[in-house]
């Protein structure tokens, strides 16, 4: 961020993406590697404070998306464009796998279409297997399976640290983050189209549209009215450590005519999800959980894995999927207006966001409208802190605390984070803003105590830290 | 069970450094500083206590009331002022205390994988005594659904926050709980100047009234509500209010509050023995162990609140006392028979601990069996079945209470079978 980006001689950008959620990131990061000045811009305080912050954390193959549609393609794509990024960047991805299993004659008779469909969307690798291979891989599921389909390829993987990593990306090649502007107003012009918003006019030649539940309404300031937001509220339930041996896939429901069922998935972390629920709301901020949700994933835990349900319930959550009237992603260019829309991400935009932003970038280029000229002079991708299981964490870690003591200092005790990965976090390219930032960055008070231990001492040490940056960022002035 | 979740293993047991002390004590609260104690005023090799905390003392450290160390030292103090006092008298007996280390698993059978700032340690000891103590479970775990609201603390987390760091809370709270730890956490917010409106628990009137509602009208004129649950938390970013149930209508209605404390709700901190393969007491969820204290592994004890959630501080140091005899018994070469039998309850009676008894085995801990209700019993007659046959009853003068412990002579014990088959406790009126 070199010079302020409002106010008299504040910069014009060439781009601004409206929405750092992973998709808006993922195209600012992108656009980034060209010779182009690009902001990315969002609402809240922090990025990834919108649906990309509490979804079920698959990276998924799109094995079961609409074959033919943009989905598909874009699934498929950014399968392995997050995958080999997550190798680079060390974004926590456990390749577990997933066994889709049927509960009844139905189901049965459903997997046969499934797998075809599967290859349709290019993905050859599933088998259907029998009941007795199903309870061999997963010997833990209730009573009453008849078989399933497998997708080896399925994978969990930590949604906040691809959301950081493609933000903090985006940023060290050169993109401004402008926290804390919701858009609230669009002013296109012939030299320039201005962005209204909560902390001033922000001025930009191409505007990208990607702010999830937001979208329609951005979308009806540039003078659209083709399509609406609902959101879809997923209600969560993550289960305790103890029961991530009891999962070692994650099971999947056949979609059948009765609806879509839950799943129950081994995550990152060590824990174990069962989720979500699909409910129509009107309130695009209401990430509550209610009675009936959590019943009803109680209802369905208890005949999937009656085990799981003995085990303690760590944390519940819910996340606002942004479906609309359209089953398909709504990818449109306005050249005339510099203009792109990228919305209707509803519930597979983790595994697709790098793939959409190389959509869009082709979008971009085809316009015409803008130079796309390479840079030669990238930085590496980021290497981020890990916070997954599968690899080594900073706790566990001899030489590490041996150089530097105050990773063997654990202040969360149920997550094992240590003072040293909390102080690493203000020191990083997007430092947290809040107690929950510092969470989705470290996982700390995301454990079985929520705080019963440390959340004083988190709360505490968050203070001091987040004082001492704003303390800096003012001498910076 | 047993399977380790940690896919990182084999680098976890790289350790910076090999520690091989007599005995070592995983936690420093009441129950492990007091087996430390005993156990280094007696053994002539090392007692190290490892203790996660900045500081050892465990919850009487933040518990800034009077009420601790009656049993145990005969005194009357504050839980800082009894936790110096055990934190002193260990380091006075020669015990190591190593604070900001933390067992995290096991690098092979009693075996533990340490972190602390001075490295990560693997420590190999002659005997391991779990003393890990017990948390209070969160909103997520009591399924509480409703807004994402700031403001919604377990007592441990509100006294840390008021008795550690000096921070505030809100105006008005709504207590969840009306047990032991409801009025310590009452205490804390009147000292941090948050009125208590409502206190709420599931458990029914007339008893709750005498136990509960009278020293809540005297002492701090607090309304209880009894037989209700919270069934919504209400308010963004801060908590509003809380939507309340009465158990027997079903009628709801909202409490405005900008603070709700859940209180009770007891689970051991049972990570390690688990990952150990110690086998849980499935009421208790904590290590199973016998009048000894022994867990089913050779030579890994347990003692204080993972046995029995929860009990008082002095209850759980006089344990620590009580498994420094059988530790060092076992050092002296001594072993428990295979024989024994299991101890179960029936309801209103949650669980009982210890849950084994076996033959030729000394008493437990103070000589007392504990008992949790989930109902209040007046003067209760405790009865234990073996085998389809009554062999032993007795009427206790005090009441069974849901909240607290009820306590009772071990001797009734000595009527058992301790070769024969499982022993049912239940409480007769
Ligand atoms: C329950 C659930 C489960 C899911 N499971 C998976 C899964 O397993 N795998 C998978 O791939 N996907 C999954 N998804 C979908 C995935 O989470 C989303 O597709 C993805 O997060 C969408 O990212 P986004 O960047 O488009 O939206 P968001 O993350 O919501 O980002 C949009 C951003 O725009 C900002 N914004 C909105 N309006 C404005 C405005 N006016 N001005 C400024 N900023 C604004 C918001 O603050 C927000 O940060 C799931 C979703 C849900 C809800
Ligand atoms: C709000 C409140 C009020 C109370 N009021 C009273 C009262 O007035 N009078 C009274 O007698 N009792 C009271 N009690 C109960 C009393 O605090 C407990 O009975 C007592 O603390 C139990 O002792 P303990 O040693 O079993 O466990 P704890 O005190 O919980 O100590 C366990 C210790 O083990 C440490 N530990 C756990 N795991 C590890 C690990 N892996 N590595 C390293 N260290 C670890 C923990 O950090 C902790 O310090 C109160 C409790 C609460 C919560």
């Amino acid at each position: 961020m070199t010079s302020a980006p409002t106010g008299p001689g504040a910069p014009t950008y060439d781009v601004v993406v409206i929405g750092a959620g992973i998709v808006g990131s993922a195209i600012a990061r992108t656009l980034a590697g060209y010779r182009l000045s690009v902001a990315l811009l969002d609402a809240r305080d922090d990025v990834g404070e919108g649906t990309s912050k509490a979804n079920t954390a698959i990276l998924h193959t799109g094995f079961d998306a609409k074959p033919g549609s943009l989905e598909s393609r874009l699934v498929h794509e950014g399968y392995h464009l997050l995958g080999d990024y997550a190798a680079a960047t060390g974004i926590p991805v456990e390749r577990v796998g997933a066994i889709l299993v049927a509960w009844d004659t139905e189901q049965v008779g459903n997997l046969p279409g499934l797998q075809e469909k599967a290859v349709a969307n290019g993905y050859p690798h599933t088998e259907i297997i029998g009941a007795r291979e199903v309870y061999r891989q997963l010997p833990h599921i209730g009573p009453g399976a008849l078989g399933g389909l497998t997708v080896p390829g399925e994978s969990i993987i930590c949604t906040w640290t691809t959301n950081f990593a493609l933000a903090t990306d985006a940023v060290r090649r050169g993109a401004a983050l402008l926290l804390g502007r919701r858009c609230t107003g669009v002013t296109v012009a012939e030299e320039a189209t201005v962005l209204h918003t909560s902390a001033g006019d922000v001025r930009t030649r191409w505007v990208v549209n990607a702010a999830g539940l937001g979208s329609d309404v951005i979308d009806q300031h540039f003078g659209f009215d083709r399509f609406h937001v609902t959101p879809r509220r997923g209600e969560l339930m993550v289960f305790d450590k103890q029961a991530r041996p009891l999962v070692e896939k994650i099971v999947l429901p056949v979609p059948s005519a009765v609806g879509k069922g839950v799943l129950i998935s081994p995550t990152v972390y060590g824990n174990v999800m069962l989720g979500p629920t699909a409910e129509d709301l009107t309130d695009r901020t209401d990430t509550g959980t209610s009675e009936a949700g959590l019943e009803f994933l109680l209802e369905k835990g208890r005949r999937l894995m009656p085990q799981l349900l003995q085990e303690e319930v760590t944390a519940t959550y819910a996340g606002l999927r942004a479906a609309t009237e359209f089953s398909d992603y709504v990818v449109e260019v306005d050249a005339e207006q510099r203009y792109l829309l990228a919305g209707g991400i509803r519930s597979t935009g983790l595994s697709s966001g790098m793939a959409l932003a190389e959509h869009v970038r082709g979008l971009l280029a085809e316009t015409g409208a803008l130079e796309l000229t390479p840079r030669d002079d990238l930085p590496d991708p980021p290497r981020m802190p890990n916070i997954g299981e599968a690899s080594l964490r900073p706790y566990q870690d001899a030489a590490r605390i041996a150089d530097d003591p105050a990773y063997g200092r654990i202040v969360c005790f149920c997550e094992r984070v240590t003072a040293g990965e909390i102080r690493d976090t203000f020191a990083g390219t997007i430092p947290p803003t809040t107690l929950e930032g510092l969470r989705r960055r470290t996982r700390a008070q995301n454990g079985r105590c929520q705080g019963f231990y440390c959340g004083a001492e988190v709360a505490e040490l968050f203070e001091t830290r987040a004082a001492a940056v704003t303390a800096e960022g003012q001498a910076h002035r | 069970m047993s399977t380790d979740t940690n896919a990182a293993d084999a680098d976890a047991a790289e350790a910076t450094r090999d520690l091989t002390p007599d005995v070592v004590v995983v936690g420093a609260g009441p129950a492990g500083l007091r087996a430390a104690t005993e156990l280094a005023r007696t053994l002539s090799g090392e007692v190290l206590v490892l203790e996660r905390e900045r500081e050892a003392g465990g919850i009487p450290r933040h518990s800034d009331h009077l009420g601790y160390g009656i049993r145990d030292l005969g005194r009357f103090v504050t839980g800082p002022t009894y936790a110096r006092m055990l934190r002193d008298k260990a380091t006075d007996a020669g015990a190591t205390i190593l604070t900001e280390a933390m067992a995290t698993d096991w690098a092979g059978p009693g075996e533990l994988m340490v972190t602390s700032p001075e490295g990560r340690l693997r420590v190999a000891a002659r005997a391991v005594v779990l003393a890990s103590g017990a948390r209070e479970r969160p909103r997520a775990a009591r399924q509480i659904p409703g807004d994402r609201a700031h403001g919604v603390l377990t007592t441990g987390t509100l006294q840390n926050v008021v008795h550690l760091k000096n921070g505030t809370v809100g105006k008005r709270a709504v207590v969840v709980g009306a047990e032991l730890v409801s009025w310590s956490a009452v205490l804390t917010l009147r000292h941090a100047g948050c009125r208590t409106v409502l206190m709420t628990t599931t458990h029914s009137q007339a008893e709750s009234y005498w136990l509960f509602q009278r020293p809540g009208r005297l002492a701090f004129k607090t309304p209880v509500a009894t037989r209700t649950r919270v069934t919504r938390i209400i308010g963004r970013p801060r908590v509003q209010a809380v939507e309340i149930e009465d158990l027997d209508t079903g009628d709801r209605r909202t409490v405005e509050c900008d603070t709700v404390i859940l209180t009770g709700d007891w689970i051991p901190d049972n990570e390690l023995a688990r990952a150990a393969g110690v086998t849980l007491d499935p009421r208790t969820l904590g290590p199973l162990v016998d009048t000894a204290l022994r867990t089913d592994l050779p030579g890994i004890f347990a003692a204080g609140n993972v046995l029995h959630p929860v009990d008082t501080a002095d209850i759980a140091a006089l344990d620590g006392a009580a498994v420094a005899r059988h530790v060092r018994s076992y050092l002296d070469g001594a072993r428990p028979t295979r024989d024994g039998v299991r101890l179960e309850v029936e309801a209103p009676l949650r669980w009982v601990a210890p849950g084994i008894v076996r033959p030729g085995d000394p008493a437990p801990p103070r000589r007392r069996l504990l008992l949790w209700t989930d109902e209040y019993v007046r003067a209760p007659r405790v009865v234990l079945e073996q085998g389809g046959r009554v062999v032993a009853r007795r009427r206790v003068l005090w009441p069974a209470a849901p909240g607290r412990v009820f306590r009772v002579p071990s001797d009734l014990l000595d009527r058992i079978d301790a070769r024969g088959g499982t022993v049912t406790v239940r409480l007769d009126s």
